[in-house]
This record gives C-alpha cells, sequence and structure tokens, in this order.
C-alpha cells in the first residue's frame, strides 16, 4: 500500500489512435441512436430519387430536350450521382451544425474527450472522420437501392460514393470550424441551411445541368463545392462523357483545397474553444 | 520538490480582463488530499483546469506528475483522472457504455475496458443501472457516474471539482467513503468544495481562495486555531429585538475576539462561550436561541472571505 504503488494504466493512444478512438465513440454513439439520423441521412434522398429520378424521371423521358441536357443518358442513371453527393453534402452540413454546438455546450462531451490524452485537434479530426465513414456507408445503400431501380448503369457509380464522401466531408470541415466558434446557434445554424445549403443543392447541376442557367448566375456555381463534386461523379458513375482534364484536376484541387482549409481551420477553432 | 505531484509558482489564469488566478504556488505531495475552498468566482475551477492541462496557464510555473502541461499535456493528462465540475456524461450511451468509451480514450484495450467497468459499476454502485441510458438517472447517480469513469485508468492523481454538490447526505457519505478507500490505496487527490465538513472529512491539508489568491494555507485543525478562537456562540434574535452587531461587540468588550453580523445570526468569537452567553443576558438582551459550539472551518472562511462558505 505505498504511494508509489500508484500506476496508472492510462497511455496516450498516438495521433491517429487518438482521431480513431473518436471515431469509435460516434460509431457507438450511432449504433444506437442511428433510427433518429436514418431519415435524413437514407431516408430523404431516396425520396428525391423516387420524386424526381422516377416520378419526373418518366415525364421528361423520351422528350428531346432532356435527352440532349442529359447527353442522352436516362434521366434516373443521370440524376443518381448528383444525387449522391447532394446527400453527402446535406449530412455534412447538417451534422457539422447541431451535433457540433451540442459536444462543446449542451452535452459537452468534447470536454470529456480531451480530459484524457486526446487532443481538441484530434476530436475535430475524429468527428470529419466519421462523417466520412457515415456518408460513406449512407452512399452504398444509396447506390444498392438505384441499382434496384434500374439507375445503376455500370460499376462506375461505386467510384462515385468517394467523390461524394470527398464533396460531402469538404462542406463539413469549414462548417464544422465555424460551428466552434459559437456560443449560441441564434439564427446562423437556419443561416446556413438557407443561404448556402439549398441554393447549393439547387443550382449545383443535381437536377438539371448548370449550362441551362443564365449566363449571369454561372460564376457562382463555380464556388459551389457541390457542383464540383457532380462534375466528377457524374460522368465516372455513367462512364463519360469526360470534362477536359484541367477541369478535372480543377474540381479535384478545389474540393480537396476546402476540406485542408476547413480542416485546418476546425482543428484551430477546437483547440481555441476547449482548451480555455 | 522529488515527490511533489503538482508545483505551481506564480500561476495565473486571465481571461480578456478578468483575472480569474492571480499568481498562486502549490505544492502537493504524493498520496495526499488537497483542498481548495473559496466562494463563488474565486478561480477554484480555473485552477483546477490549469493543474488538468487543459486550460493553458496565463503565467507562472506549473508541474504536473514531474511534467510542463504545455508540452507534455496529453502524457499527463493519460495519468490523471478529472470529476469536473459539471458532468459531462454522454446521455445517450448506458451507464456501462460511458465507462468503455472513456476507457478507450486512454489508449486501454477492449477486454481491459470491459474488466474495468465491471468493478467500477461495482464502486459506484451503479451495477443495477449498469444498461440503463444515463438520461434519465439521478443526478447523485449521474455524480457517482462520472467520479467511476475518472478512474477508469487508474490515475495517479484524482482531481474532482465539488465532487458532492448537489447530493444529498446519503449520496454524499457514500462518495467520501469511496474517497478516503482511493485515499488508502495512495491515490493523490485535489478537490475543491463548498462544504466545510467535506473539507475536513477528505483533506489533509487545503487552502482558502478568495479573488483568485491564496487567503490561507493549512490543515483543517492549524486553519481553526490561527483565525478563530475556541469557541463559537451563535444567537438569534427577534427582528425587533435584534441588536447590532458593534453595539453587542460593545456591550462585550474585553471577553470577545470579535461579533460577525450575518442576515439570520449573529456570531460571537470567544474563548468562553458560556461567559459571553452570560454576558450577553447581563446586557439585557433576550435571544430566541443561543448555542455553543466550536469553532469550525466555516468561521475560518468567514472571517477570511466575509463571506459564508454555501451563497
Ligand atoms: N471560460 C471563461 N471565460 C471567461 N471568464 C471565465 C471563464 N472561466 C472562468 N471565468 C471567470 O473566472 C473567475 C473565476 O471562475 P472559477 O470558475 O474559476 O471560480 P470558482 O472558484 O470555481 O467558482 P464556483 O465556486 O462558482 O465554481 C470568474 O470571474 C469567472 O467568471
Ligand atoms: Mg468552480
Amino acid at each position: 500500500m505505498t504511494a508509489e504503488g500508484v500506476r496508472s494504466t492510462g497511455r496516450v493512444p498516438g495521433r491517429l489512435g487518438g482521431v480513431a478512438r473518436v471515431v469509435e465513440n460516434h460509431w457507438e454513439w450511432y449504433r444506437r441512436n442511428w433510427r433518429a439520423t436514418a431519415v435524413s441521412t437514407i431516408v430523404q434522398p431516396l425520396l428525391f430519387l423516387l420524386a424526381f429520378g422516377v416520378g419526373f424521371g418518366a415525364l421528361v423521358r423520351g422528350s428531346g430536350q432532356a435527352a440532349a441536357a442529359t447527353g442522352g443518358a436516362d434521366y434516373l442513371a443521370w440524376l443518381a450521382p448528383g444525387l449522391l453527393a447532394m446527400s453527402a453534402v446535406q449530412t455534412g452540413a447538417f451534422d457539422s451544425t447541431y451535433p457540433v454546438l451540442s459536444g462543446f455546450k449542451w452535452q459537452r462531451t468534447y470536454s470529456a474527450m480531451t480530459a484524457g490524452p486526446i487532443t481538441p485537434g484530434q476530436v475535430a479530426l475524429g468527428h470529419l472522420g466519421w462523417l466520412a465513414v457515415k456518408m460513406a456507408g449512407a452512399g452504398l445503400v444509396f447506390v444498392a437501392v438505384i441499382a434496384l431501380l434500374g439507375g445503376a448503369t455500370g460499376a462506375g457509380i461505386l467510384v462515385s460514393v468517394p467523390i461524394a464522401v470527398l464533396t460531402g466531408v469538404a462542406v463539413a470541415a469549414p462548417i464544422t470550424a465555424y460551428s466552434a466558434t459559437l456560443e449560441t446557434e441564434g439564427a446562423s445554424f437556419p443561416a446556413i441551411f438557407r443561404f448556402v445549403v439549398i441554393p447549393m443543392t439547387l443550382f449545383s447541376g443535381t437536377f438539371f445541368p448548370v449550362d441551362r442557367l443564365p449566363e449571369l448566375v454561372r460564376p457562382l456555381v463555380w464556388v459551389s463545392p457541390l457542383w464540383h463534386g457532380t462534375e466528377l461523379a457524374r460522368p465516372v458513375a455513367l462512364g463519360g462523357p469526360w470534362p477536359a482534364w484541367p477541369a478535372v484536376v480543377g474540381h479535384v484541387v478545389f474540393l480537396a483545397a476546402l476540406l485542408a482549409a476547413g480542416t485546418a481551420l476546425a482543428v484551430r477553432t477546437f483547440t481555441r474553444r476547449l482548451a480555455r | 520538490m522529488a515527490d511533489g505531484l503538482v508545483q505551481a509558482r506564480g500561476l495565473t489564469k486571465r481571461f480578456g480582463r478578468v483575472e480569474a488566478v492571480r499568481g498562486i504556488d502549490l505544492d502537493v505531495g504524493r498520496g495526499e488530499v488537497f483542498g481548495f475552498l473559496g466562494p463563488n468566482g474565486a478561480g477554484k475551477s480555473s485552477a483546477m483546469r490549469m493543474i488538468a492541462c487543459v486550460s493553458p496557464r496565463t503565467a507562472g510555473d506549473l508541474q504536473v506528475l514531474g511534467l510542463d502541461p504545455d508540452r507534455d499535456g496529453p502524457a499527463v493528462r493519460a495519468r490523471i483522472g478529472v470529476v469536473p465540475q459539471l458532468d459531462n456524461l454522454d446521455l445517450e450511451l448506458t451507464v456501462r457504455q460511458n465507462l468503455h468509451l472513456y476507457g478507450r480514450y486512454f489508449g486501454l484495450p477492449r477486454a481491459a475496458v470491459r474488466a474495468k467497468a465491471v468493478e467500477l459499476l461495482e464502486f459506484a454502485r451503479l451495477t443495477e443501472r449498469a444498461d440503463d441510458e444515463v438520461e434519465p438517472l439521478s443526478g447523485g447517480m449521474k455524480r457517482r457516474l462520472t467520479i467511476a469513469r475518472a478512474l477508469v485508468n487508474d490515475p495517479e492523481l484524482l482531481l474532482l471539482d465539488e465532487p458532492t454538490t448537489g447530493l444529498d447526505p446519503q449520496a454524499r457519505h457514500l462518495v467520501w467513503e469511496r474517497l478516503y478507500r482511493l485515499k488508502r490505496e495512495g491515490v493523490t487527490q485535489i478537490v475543491t468544495t463548498h462544504y466545510m465538513d467535506e473539507a475536513e472529512q477528505l483533506c489533509d491539508r487545503l487552502v482558502v481562495m478568495d479573488g483568485g489568491v491564496i487567503v490561507a494555507e493549512g490543515t483543517p485543525r492549524e486553519l481553526i486555531e490561527r483565525y478563530s478562537t475556541r469557541e463559537v456562540l451563535e444567537l438569534r434574535f427577534e427582528p425587533e429585538h435584534r441588536p447590532a452587531g458593534d453595539a453587542l461587540a460593545e456591550v462585550l468588550a474585553g471577553r470577545v475576539d470579535r461579533v460577525e453580523d450575518l442576515p439570520d445570526r449573529l456570531l460571537v468569537y470567544t474563548a468562553d462561550g458560556d461567559a459571553a452567553q452570560a454576558a450577553v443576558a447581563a446586557a439585557g438582551h433576550r435571544p430566541l436561541a443561543a448555542l455553543v459550539r466550536r469553532s469550525s472551518l466555516e468561521d475560518v472562511f468567514l472571517r477570511l472571505t466575509g463571506r459564508t462558505l454555501v451563497d
């Protein structure tokens, strides 16, 4: 019973190990509580798919104009990769607002994580890492349903899943960083959805090609991560037609840069918030 | 200092223009239970969070487990246990899951965490509720779970910020008994509290903080001897018969140390409570109730901070 007898079993789990522990926590939480969010991550994109792909698709099928817009592809097949990217973006945006603020403020689970050897930066990375896992899982479910509905033209659509994940996490990262700076949600989160997420989902070429938009607003589309993601995910899923290679590089660089900058910012804002 | 688990010199914390901790010195030895007493806003939690290597210090020197929190924060945090002032349990997970996941943060293997959770559930008397969600548990159960969770890594240093605030007397005694057990096992503890009986029960040594500085330090006994008289006469009056504290002090001049005028009662500090009580009666005052008792930390606290412990 000497005082020196006390020896802690705790150790620092390492840089990636710490991130993995945070992802594990999110997974355990999800396993128990997934029903509450299944509607927004899986059912909602499927409803979109049914309404637009099947319903609206039947309306425009055989019309020369629709075929011209989709480059000859069936509307459902053309829409599917766009919806895949869109639902990843919506998951990324939603899960990086209220749940992040809750981690700081309402449930304070982030402060529990950083009471041990996990760093605030690892909490931020773990959050984004978990979102990537969740988007990939939801994406695969989505692809399976599309295939059942006859909207998959080939295995290429599987490759558009990681592209959708990249797009979703690229959107999630800066929003996560921003949420970490808020003391109360106030009007900020509704504003993000109203003025960023919804316009982005409507005008990023998900439902119709952006060249149908007036010349004047088209530059606005270029700053939409969802447009960049859709421009990559669609030819991959349909097996073409491929944009010029500088455009492909541009899309990838845009998304990667957004992800890198957003992640770096999130690590900073988490650190500032938790270490004070 | 070789055996010092926590050593601070001129430890300071500023939040913008608020100086929460204003240059405190601390030495906490291995196996010791050390207390922070102080009114609301004294800077207790701010000091604890710096020692917990969560909140970076603004100035001063700090060593915890012989390491510098600024450089080796994660390494220190891996070996300590923290019970924060506000519970931060995951309310939508079960009691057991909370222990499992928390243990995983400390790099523990799954099997080790599972075994440890069984032991900690027993420790916190929560075995019955192990697979219930945390949300509907009572405040006392949540607090016990937070304490149990802090032990998942067998910490060498345990930091408890108001461990029993909000608990009923029975739950508090259970917590005290558990903390005493840990002390016997050699776990060093730093406790903040608003309860002087808790401080007297648990702490080998304590400091009284006020306004970000340490105003007194010593064992409970030393502090009482240094800052209070042997006995205290407590007097309650009907409002219309209540003498002013100053007036009473004048009547009792020579016999008493000082008189504290509290909203609900007067406290007369004296070596001989019965003599003072007789003198009060001789002067024609008719108290509703009079009680002679020994001085406690509460009196030390009142003397040093001008405030009662719980306000
Ligand atoms: N994160 C923060 N930002 C700004 N000010 C803070 C912060 N944390 C504490 N303070 C301020 O620092 C001072 C000391 O607060 P602290 O929480 O350390 O006191 P305490 O002794 O723990 O009080 P209590 O008994 O009420 O828990 C207070 O004036 C408080 O408002
Ligand atoms: Mg406090």
